[in-house]
């Protein structure tokens, strides 16, 4: 359907917003409540106090104490903070572990997502069908289902091993190897390129042609001008998709959970982070110490998304003048 | 220009092949399980070929007895109880919010916007134990209830956002006209606003209908008896497995589980590719 008049957050800011504003408050007049807005807003308060501020407040909390749900917090000060970085291995591997994922997977999911989005930004018939079909993955990716078949295509003797076993690469089994176990799960990701293609096909349809045509009658191949029109041009969506990727894959779980066969793979190569909260919180009952867990990795995700936001000014290139001072 | 020029045609197959190729490799893993679930379990992993030599169906029959005297069946049942009540409370609540943001006056309506936009970033893992306390202390672990209260109580920021962006693009004098004509704000919202908000409620209840049908980790935290399974759980009982002789009840449930995904897919394909598009939704 093409109905959908939501704008595109990258491409399209939502610019109305300050001048409906100013529809709404005429200048000299304070703004008042409409009583009816309550009632709208009711169930979104009552789970943003009780399902969010104030588990959020309380998960602070418990981050500074001792806690197992039976008996009552005990406050330790920094004591799980410490804890993490002097003296937990699985921890620090686990940090390790997720960091290798997200600064692999997503830039070689971002390139592939961009390269096949580039293939299929063209007229010719069957780019709807090519589309769906490279989207199905990102539906199906997610689920315990697919992280099951994930697992057997990559055992000694599956399909993977038996190929590259044709070509002369004898690999160990891919889930049962250390060195190749993370490699299957962001190899998992990858194959959801989908979603963040069809965000990069729409920036794409948005460049004018005539940059291209101006650029090819100056000279400009095609490397050139990929370099000095699609990548500037598409950069807020770049932006876009590189912030929404790396949040997900901080909070990746399932494709680890299931081919890491519920405990972190082999020598704790598939332990993710939030693998290991889930095992400390909810296995061995230290839900101060997975609190603290969870803050950091809050902390940790603000401080990538700030360095992003930040570098943007270097990199983001808004092509609309009002819209330029924009983040 | 010294590039020699091909022929329109060539390209335009040499592209389809490309294409195709792709469209290979990333089905593969699917058509191979299609395949997988119907194989002979010695055959699985030992032979290469796609097709079975011959077409055996006792994975199904096996993988539905399911667990602990508790069927497969079972499994499928609470799923979709569990997606469809979060379909329904997702729409209903976050269209609520929606319509305040976008069309109401309150105050602090800025900063309450500003604080959802943000909690779109949170990661789910710093509410999850307090969270847990709370339904714990309740008596609702193991129940569906904390699975579907917090999508009643909106806190699927995107959703609200996403339904926020396109009631914002439906014509004020539309709502204004009907204000004028006497109705109130609750019906203005009822027949006015709502039904032209269709396009982004139906991506709301596709996209919540999936997401919650491939959820896994909250499950997994709330739901400990069998009975109350869903089918990411009922699956996860394979995770354990190596050995082959379950390989065919495995994966002819891992099938039968995408099976409702690859329904909805083929039904709303383009309005999802769109929806993704538009609004830059996670698959």
């Amino acid at each position: 359907m093409t109905t959908l008049r939501t704008p595109d957050p990258p491409a399209a800011p939502p610019r109305p917003a300050g001048s409906a504003r100013r529809r709404d408050r005429p200048a000299g007049r304070r703004r008042k409540s409409q009583p009816e807005a309550f009632a709208f807003l009711t169930p979104w308060l009552l789970g943003a106090v009780a399902l969010t501020v104030g588990p959020m407040v309380v998960s602070l909390y418990l981050s500074f104490t001792d806690y197992d749900m039976f008996t009552s917090p005990k406050w330790i000060g920094f004591g799980n903070f410490t804890h993490m970085v002097t003296d937990d291995d699985r921890y620090l591997q686990s940090v390790k572990v997720t960091l290798i994922y997200v600064l692999i997977s997503v830039p070689l999911k971002l390139t592939v997502s961009l390269l096949v989005a580039m293939l299929l930004n063209t007229r010719r018939g069957g780019g709807g069908f090519y589309r769906a079909a490279f989207y199905a993955p990102s539906l199906l990716g997610a689920s315990v289902a697919a992280a099951l078949v994930w697992r057997a295509l990559f055992m000694g003797g599956g399909p993977v091993n038996e190929v590259l076993a044709s070509v002369g690469w004898h690999t160990p089994s891919w889930v049962d190897d250390p060195q190749f176990s993370l490699a299957s799960i962001i190899l998992l990701t990858v194959w959801q390129f989908g979603a963040p293609m069809v965000i990069f096909l729409a920036g794409l349809k948005q460049i004018p042609a005539e940059l291209h045509e101006a650029a090819a009658i100056d000279g400009a191949g095609a490397f050139r001008r990929f370099r000095h029109i699609t990548l500037p041009m598409l950069s807020p969506v770049i932006f876009f998709n590189l912030v929404m990727e790396a949040i997900h894959a901080f909070q990746s779980f399932t494709p680890a959970f299931v081919i890491g066969g519920g405990r972190g793979g082999p020598a704790d190569a598939d332990l993710f982070y939030t693998l290991y909260l889930f095992e400390v919180g909810f296995q061995d009952f230290r839900m101060g110490y997975a609190s603290a867990m969870a803050w950091v990795l809050l902390a940790v995700i603000a401080i990538v998304t700030a360095i992003v936001f930040r570098t943007a000014k270097l990199w983001v290139f808004y092509d609309d003048a009002d819209t330029g001072g924009r983040k | 220009m010294t590039v020699v020029r091909v022929p329109r045609t060539a390209r335009s197959v040499g592209w389809h092949v490309l294409c195709l190729a792709i469209v290979a490799v990333v089905l593969y893993p699917l058509v191979w399980l299609a395949f997988a679930s119907v194989k002979p379990p010695d055959e699985i992993l030992s032979r290469l070929a796609l097709l079975p030599t011959r077409f055996v169906f006792d994975g199904y029959t096996k993988g539905w007895e399911g667990a602990a005297d508790v069927g497969f069946g079972r499994f499928f049942l609470n799923s979709f109880l569990v997606a469809g009540l979060s379909v329904a409370a997702n729409v209903l609540s976050c269209s609520l919010a929606a319509f305040a943001f976008a069309r109401l006056k309150f105050r602090f309506r800025g900063a309450m916007f500003a604080f959802m936009i943000t909690t779109l970033m949170l990661p789910y893992h710093v509410t999850l134990i307090p969270q847990y306390v709370i339904f714990q202390q309740a008596g609702l672990v193991n129940t569906f209830v904390p699975l579907i209260l917090p999508k009643l109580l909106a806190t699927e920021a995107f959703f609200v956002f996403l339904i926020v962006q396109f009631m914002r693009g439906i014509p004020r004098e539309l709502d204004e006209a009907a204000i004028i004509d006497g109705c109130s704000v609750y019906r203005t919202f009822w027949h006015v606003v709502l039904p032209l908000s269709k396009p982004a409620l139906v991506t709301t209840s596709i996209f919540t209908f999936i997401w919650t049908w491939n959820d896994f980790f909250t499950q997994m935290v709330y739901l400990n008896d069998t009975e109350k399974f869903t089918v990411p759980l009922g699956l996860r009982l394979f995770v354990d497995t190596s050995s082959q002789s379950n390989f065919g009840a495995m994966f002819a449930m891992s099938a039968l589980a995408l099976v409702p995904i690859v329904l909805f897919f083929l039904a709303f394909q383009r309005l999802l590719v769109e929806g993704v598009s538009t609004s830059g939704l996670k698959g």
